[in-house]
């Protein structure tokens, strides 16, 4: 039986490999938005914000939390919906 | 079945098609066809990750977490629309920055959470086990390194602070010592310190220290080389999304974390690739300095520059049955995408071929020159990249270069001493003319001469990018 450090290692282990193989051949147009979408990706951090924040009590712990989940959302919200911009310009000139 | 054994089952099963998804949406993202949707995707997974959390939850109090909700995406929506296209390295720098504070956040809302506003009277380690406890402190390094980092590069992009690199003497070891020092010193207090106040403070500290860490890696680094360090300020902010994973035990969080933190490290190092330079180099190199360009730089002067105007320019342009642009940093900080295509416009009204040829690097970003054309309607099929466009050169009649510089620099192919030899660059010297936008004869970020400026087949036209291209326009017109 694998304790909940070792299962987190090899799934992290296991995860770099994937992120390193779909990533490996990239058209140059591309960098710019997929840097922008991976930077969303990386706000994922909110679901440990939702946990932090979850409180009633005003403590130094709970607001923490709460300006994690802001911080976090700024990233995700802003990060995917600037990515979209960007691609939307890309889909729109294909057709013509 | 109860609702706890129904979320008990559900939960585990939305993480996993959360994680599935997000591998799916990047890879979408690493092709144009499918780019937009992959992004789309991901957002789904986003959204997938943060019900099951909110069911894991169980009891929610909404109060803070619905006013964060709130606060963040408003702050975040409005960012995304009303950013240039131009502005868009300074706005992911940003975002980046925002996501790696986040994460040091959640780091230490469970340190106060659990240790701290417990009483407990232990240490940590004690209360949230050796593993979560030792990546608290890899969370609130990472994160907060992350942040400032990223302030720093956006200040630099954004031009409120020099992009030249400034070089503190010792700066490697002062940079050491505040890694190793923020780490061990981190280490010790979540493994001995039980007196909430001291934790306090010893916390505090660290999260100093790693801002002050942030603020250093980034400040010996140029202006030009910030795309670089934004990447790479990614995936580190990937990094410390996977360590709160592991603080919380949550498989999501560690599997988008590294997934975001491979795959910016391999976006910066296929960066550096196409700008003939290793990560070291960058990182350490202080490249653009002067303490490295003791060979080139000005002491070069520049002979048989031809200088001319706009008029003599359009008179060429009137001639010319193919014509390629290359667009380059200059076009960008200029804003001339639009007066650029309006001019290609005309051109292929009177009958010429036009085309774009792009560097992997060109802009402020690699892919930037793409997302800033397109903004400027310019149709996708005239963007032409390096590989394709270089056998084209010598059947145009005329190249048109645009606020770019190391880019097509002929020393890269010709000179075996030169700093950039060995870089792929647009061969644009084999056109018939070449007309080179350029404000100054100034170099490059490798500050290095360029050749191509003295060549008999080329054109200097010094003048702002956004500026030349509208004279040019202008006496095209009359023509």
């Amino acid at each position: 039986m694998m304790g909940p450090l070792l299962v987190g290692l090899y799934v992290f282990v296991l995860a770099i490999f994937v992120g390193f193989e779909i990533i490996a051949k990239v058209p140059p147009t591309l960098h710019t938005p997929l840097m922008s979408g991976a930077n969303a990706v990386s706000g994922i951090t909110l679901v440990g914000a939702l946990v932090a924040a979850n409180s009633q009590r005003p403590t130094v712990a709970t607001l923490l939390g709460c300006a994690a989940i802001i911080t976090a959302t700024i990233n995700v919200v802003g990060g995917f919906l600037v990515t979209d911009r960007m691609l939307k310009m890309f889909g729109s000139k294909k057709k013509g | 079945m109860s609702t706890a054994s129904v979320t008990a089952i559900l939960v585990p099963i939305l993480y996993l098609l959360s994680a599935a998804l997000f591998i799916f949406g990047l890879k979408g993202l690493t092709r144009v066809r499918s780019a937009r949707r992959g992004n789309q995707i991901a957002a789904l997974a986003m959204l997938i990750a943060i019900i099951g959390t909110l069911l894991e939850l169980g009891t929610i109090h909404w109060t803070y977490i619905l006013a964060g909700l709130v606060i963040g995406s408003l702050i975040g929506t409005v960012a995304a629309i009303k950013v240039e296209m131009t502005g868009m390295p300074e706005m992911v720098a940003l975002f980046n920055g925002s996501g790696g504070a986040a994460s040091a956040l959640v780091a230490l809302s469970q340190i106060w959470d659990r240790v701290v506003e417990q009483e407990t009277g232990g240490t940590v380690l004690a209360a949230l086990g050796n593993a979560p406890g030792v990546t608290t402190v890899l969370a609130i390094l990472i994160g907060t390194l992350t942040l400032s980092g990223s302030v720093v590069a956006y200040l630099k992009l954004a031009g409120k602070v020099k992009g030249q690199p400034i070089l503190l003497p010792g700066r490697h070891l002062i940079n050491a010592v505040l890694l190793l020092g923020s780490l061990l010193v981190g280490i010790w207090a979540v493994a001995q310190v039980t007196e909430p106040g001291m934790l306090e403070a010893v916390l505090l500290a660290v999260v100093a220290a790693s801002f002050l860490l942030g603020i250093m890696l980034v400040i010996p680094i140029g202006g030009a080389d910030m795309p670089v360090v934004i990447s790479l300020l990614n995936s580190y902010s990937g990094v410390a999304a996977a360590m709160t994973g592991f603080v919380l035990e949550n498989n999501v969080l560690i599997i988008s974390g590294a997934l975001v933190g491979a795959s910016g490290l391999i976006l910066t190092q296929i960066m550096c690739v196409a700008m003939n330079r290793t990560l070291a180099n960058v990182l350490f190199g202080g490249f653009g300095a002067q303490e490295t360009s003791t060979g080139g730089g000005g002491k070069d002067a520049y002979q048989n520059v031809r200088s001319f105007s706009a008029e003599e320019a359009a008179l060429v342009l009137e001639a010319a049955e193919s014509v390629i642009f290359v667009p380059g940093y200059g076009l960008a900080v200029a804003q001339a995408q639009h007066t650029v295509h309006e001019l290609a416009n005309v051109l292929e009204k009177r009958g010429a071929k036009v085309t774009y040829g792009i560097h992997p690097v060109a802009g402020r970003m690699p892919g930037h020159m793409n997302v800033l054309l397109a903004e400027a309607d310019v149709p996708y099929e005239q963007l032409l990249e390096m590989e394709v466009i270089n056998p084209e050169f010598k059947n145009t009649d005329v190249v048109i270069v645009v606020g770019a510089n190391d880019v097509v620099n002929p020393a890269a192919e010709k000179e075996k001493g030169s700093p950039i030899y060995g870089m792929p660059v647009l061969e644009v010297w084999n056109a018939g003319t070449v007309i080179v936008v350029k404000r100054s004869l100034s170099s490059g970020f490798a500050g290095i001469k360029n050749e191509l400026f003295e060549y008999d087949n080329t054109m200097m036209l010094f003048s702002d990018a956004k500026k030349a291209m509208q004279e040019i326009l202008n006496e095209v017109k009359q023509l």
